[in-house]
């Protein structure tokens, strides 16, 4: 399992695009999705929810079990990927592209995010 | 305490194709090789092959094997022709539920009792027990065996290339030794799938042998492994049920909705058997007054319902979901669970289940959700 070198990490396993214009892309690791098992529902942020770093804010739901989705950072929700809503698969499938789950506005971040190399030890362990 | 799962003889065939692997029971078992939704699909339309190691297998003997087995389980074994299997009960004194098993009768006084690997060790001692005014002996005899499962319908023309065994004449709910791949082996036509499909009980040491000889006739056909996360889905779609969640010591068959399992009228010599009062008690209260019923549900939304949810209508909660998960085959969310007799018919109106706060709602509809077609 390879963790793109351009993105960040949260320890609760989101990922994290660099920002263009202070919008961040999110979604979870291949790790996580592969620990999930098959996403088969998952309830995401709306648009114009304010989201918490560190907070859970959604749900992913996979045959064995459900798990929160946590902000990895502080901010506005302008976007959630409704491919995903409608096809969860797409979490297991392709976690680092088609399956994205929203784009934040970052108002705040936390001093803890990994970098790739840092989040493949982090799971490594 | 803690103790280090057990190992089945498959371990090794396990890790190398890379399984996801779960405690069950004490015993260290794939939980999923990949996609758990791919391999109930491989199931469903071409086959899977399964390792089931962790079930408990104890051998019953002697010439009072039946008459001990119709006394200590709930179902008539002594009608158990030979080569024959028969899905029964243990209960205990009260009625309340200790295992569901499958009795293989493979010689005139020998028998073989499958429990599940959860319950193996009581009812060993229970069995054990209830063995000492007979002229039987029981036998332990979990270690003697691997048991692995190919289920669907390419099983049998999987199974044909490498056996000469009569699977043609081997009903559902039979078996026959036989040789497979050169491997001695007991086929039944068992399972706990919802397909055609069959089980080896084999030496652990045969084990690996089997599973790869399996694996290259399988493959080119559709056949993959498949894991516990697949198996409980696909039961679950077959409406059958798993100890610890549909049947529990709390419940009698009856209550289970599973009474057709209790015989009152025995082969032996004596119609008396472990619970029988209380099971007698239960039927007739099963009769005048029914309890919760067991029923299906499915999902009109995508959330899916878990075991312990409460079943609610009418902002009341008139049951409890047993068993949930989404059903690759339906593409919906389904579950078992116990409702009211007043809420139990297929069809009834405002039916939900409580998903963390939510009343999602929820069609009633009688088990199984799936059956195959023949």
């Amino acid at each position: 399992m390879s963790n793109p070198q351009q993105l960040r990490y949260s320890k609760e396993h989101e990922w994290l695009s660099a920002t263009e214009d202070g919008v961040a892309v999110v979604g979870i690791t291949e790790h996580a999705a592969n620990a999930l098992g098959d996403v088969v529902f998952a309830q995401l942020p709306e648009v114009g929810d304010t989201v918490t770093a560190g907070e859970s804010c959604g749900e992913l739901e996979s045959t064995k079990s459900v798990s929160d989705l946590y902000a990895p950072v502080t901010g506005e929700i302008v976007a959630a990927n409704q491919d995903v809503v409608e096809d969860p698969s797409l979490v297991n499938s392709a976690p680092f592209e088609g399956g994205w789950l929203f784009k934040v506005r970052i108002t705040g971040e936390p001093d803890d995010l990994l970098s790739a190399d840092e989040y493949t030890a982090f799971t490594a362990g | 305490m803690s103790t280090a799962p057990r190992l089945t003889a498959l371990d090794a065939a396990h890790r190398a194709l890379g399984a996801t692997m779960t405690d069950f029971a004490g015993w260290d078992m794939p939980l999923r090789y990949a996609s758990e939704r791919d391999e109930h699909n491989a199931v469903r339309t071409k086959a899977g092959l399964f390792d089931l190691s962790h079930m408990g297998e104890i051998t019953v003997t002697g010439p009072a094997a039946a008459d001990f087995l119709n006394f200590a389980l709930v179902g008539n074994i002594g009608s158990v022709g030979l080569g024959r299997a028969r899905y029964t009960m243990i209960v205990a004194a009260d009625g309340g539920i200790l295992d569901d098993l499958i009795v293989y009768r493979l010689g005139e006084t020998e028998y073989m009792v499958v429990a599940n690997a959860s319950n193996a060790q009581v009812v060993l001692d229970v069995l054990s027990d209830r063995v000492a005014q007979f002229d039987a002996e029981v036998r332990d005899d979990r270690d003697a065996y691997a048991l692995l499962a190919v289920q669907g319908p390419e099983s049998s023309g999987i199974l044909k290339s490498l056996t000469d065994a009569d699977l043609d004449g081997l009903k559902y709910y039979a078996g026959l030794p036989g040789t497979v791949a050169g491997v001695p082996a007991l086929i039944a036509r068992t399972g706990y799938t919802g397909e055609d499909g069959f089980e080896l009980f084999v030496s652990p040491g045969d084990a690996e042998k089997l599973w790869s000889a399996l694996m290259e006739a399988g493959t080119p056909v559709g056949m993959v492994p498949a894991g516990l996360s697949c198996r409980d889905t696909l039961r679950l779609e077959a409406g059958m049920p798993l100890y610890g969640h549909e049947l529990t010591a709390a419940l009698t068959p009856f209550d289970a909705g599973l009474g057709r399992v209790v015989k009152f009228e025995k082969t032996s010599q004596s119609d008396s058997f472990v619970g029988r009062a209380a099971l007698a008690a239960a039927a007739e209260r099963a009769e005048a007054a029914p309890p919760r019923k067991l029923v299906g549900l499915i999902a009109e939304g995508r959330r899916v319902p878990r075991a312990g949810f409460s079943v609610v209508a009418d902002g009341k909660v008139i049951g409890e979901v047993t068993s949930g998960a989404p059903s690759p085959t339906l593409g919906k969310p389904i579950a078992i669970a116990y409702v009211d007799a007043a809420h139990a018919e297929p069809g009834t109106r405002g039916v939900g289940v409580d998903i963390r706060g939510t009343h999602e709602p929820y069609e009633v509809v009688a088990l199984p959700f799936y059956k195959r077609q023949k």
